[in-house]
């Protein structure tokens, strides 16, 4: 069974499609590259993966279920453009939160975790408005990490983090794989994508370019990719 | 269990949001306030008609006061796209909507009950002769209010002109709701209990809760996700 699979998938913005006929397949434990030029549709892939859009023709499995059950959506974790956290909540306030949100047990306790693991325990009191913006990408990346998804969809998941915070993101993302978990990410930062990447999809205006395994040639000149696929 | 857990959870971090920031709380209060007190200036708080149209301004002052609450509940979510994070999560839309709604209920009904003291003291009324029966008609007068004004909160979220919006399109929903409200604090501020033929708006109040909270609860994934 597939981690994700994306089948026929059109999203129209009026009368502009903004996707036209997505199909490509991710299973468990590879690391899946989407890129794009800006306005590729990436973005609104990425929403519909995560059940916050939905297409306009076509089917998203995830898992094999209906990507849209919130049953589902327990097993996917997101960084989305928005860091989505609370800026008048405190940090652990924030973790815990999404703990029970995610109805998972000792949810205390796995906010402690979290913030040990991201370096924030000992501002955990202190509300998310006034930690730099590090700290807050680094709370960001524990909310998405925090409830152990199987699947993990990133929007420019690198874009503006800070050294510490592309350090974390890229040894959890690294965890996560070595532990059989799925990513899917966006992005610009081809190299930090492609280091990371077992497969690429590539999109442009809209229209699925390519889709394969990330090949040497892709890692030595992340050029590569755009020349051969993406300028058609 | 656990939806009313998620439920819960949602309430509670609304209403500590509110407490720390008090954005919504203190611009409802004072324009509350400001309404009753504009209004005991327009009329003769001595007057007969005064006391026959008392449950009328009440209502008036709750319903606007109101909808500066209902307006922040999902405007709330939007720095950091936290609505998109609550939306990819397991938690049902209807725990989501329930929970954000209990959070403005509790609100309003603390506006309300700062506001009924001094509308007795502005309009010379006496409220408390049957506060059980008040009581009654503020709870579920309130809840039809919260009902309405959260989903229509979550449905103009997205709009740059979400503040006019909503009460455009809540206050038209509300009118049976306002109408049975303002009927019934009347009656009970005039003294009188609800009897006989009055206990049709109570019937009409409890039905309006029923509908529109079931209404709401169906309806609540499609306006958040569309």
């Amino acid at each position: 069974m597939s981690a994700l699979a994306v089948d026929g998938v059109w999203k129209f913005y009026g009368d502009y499609p903004a996707l036209r006929d997505i199909r490509f397949t991710v299973e468990p434990g590879q690391c899946t590259a989407l890129l794009g030029r800006n306005g590729a549709g990436k973005t609104t892939l990425i929403r519909i993966l995560a059940g916050l859009s939905r297409p306009t023709r076509g089917v998203v499995r995830l898992f094999g279920t209906d990507g849209v059950e919130r049953r589902t959506r327990a097993q996917v974790g997101i960084i989305g453009h928005g860091i989505g956290i609370y800026d008048e909540l405190s940090a652990y306030e924030n973790l815990k939160l999404f703990a029970e949100l995610y109805a998972l047990p000792g949810a205390a306790r796995v906010a402690g975790e979290w913030l040990e693991r991201t370096g924030l325990d000992r501002v955990k009191d202190g509300l998310v408005r006034e930690f730099s913006r590090g700290m807050r990408q680094r709370l960001a990346v524990a909310r998405a990490f925090l409830h152990q998804p199987r699947l993990l969809l990133l929007d420019e998941p690198f874009t503006a983090l800070d050294d510490r915070a592309i350090a974390l993101l890229q040894g959890l993302l690294r965890g996560a794989l070595a532990e059989g978990r799925t990513v899917l990410m966006s992005t610009h930062q081809l190299r930090e994508a492609l280091e990371l990447a077992t497969h690429v999809v590539l999109i442009n205006r809209g229209r699925m370019a390519h889709a394969g395994v990330r090949t040497p040639e892709m890692l030595a000149d992340p050029g590569y990719l755009y020349r051969v696929h993406g300028e058609a | 269990m656990t939806f009313l857990r998620q439920m819960l959870t949602v309430a509670a971090k609304d209403l500590r949001s509110e407490i720390r920031t008090k954005e919504a709380i203190n611009a409802s209060l004072s324009f509350a306030l400001v309404i009753l007190l504009l209004f005991s200036f327009a009329f003769d708080p001595t007057s007969e008609t005064t006391r026959e149209m008392s449950g009328g301004l009440l209502w008036l002052a709750f319903a606007f006061a109101g909808v500066l609450i209902l307006n922040r509940s999902f405007a709330r979510e939007l720095p950091n796209d936290c609505l998109d994070m609550l939306n990819a999560s397991p938690v049902p839309a209807a725990a989501l909507f329930l929970g954000k709604a209990l959070a403005n209920y509790a609100l309003l009904l603390a506006i309300e009950a700062i506001c009924l003291p001094v509308f007795g003291v502005f309009y010379n009324v006496t409220w408390t002769t049957h506060p059980g029966q008040l009581a009654l008609v503020l709870l579920l007068a309130t809840w039809g209010m919260t009902v309405v004004g959260t989903v229509f909160s979550a449905l103009t979220v997205n709009l740059r002109l979400r503040e006019i919006m909503l009460p455009m399109l809540m206050y038209p929903v509300l009118i049976p709701c306002l109408m049975a409200a303002m009927r019934l604090s009347t009656i009970l501020i005039d003294g009188q209990p609800i009897t006989g033929d009055d206990v049709a708006w109570l019937r009409l109040l409890i039905g309006f809760d029923i509908i529109f909270t079931s209404l709401a609860v169906i309806l609540i994934d499609t306006v958040l996700i569309g």
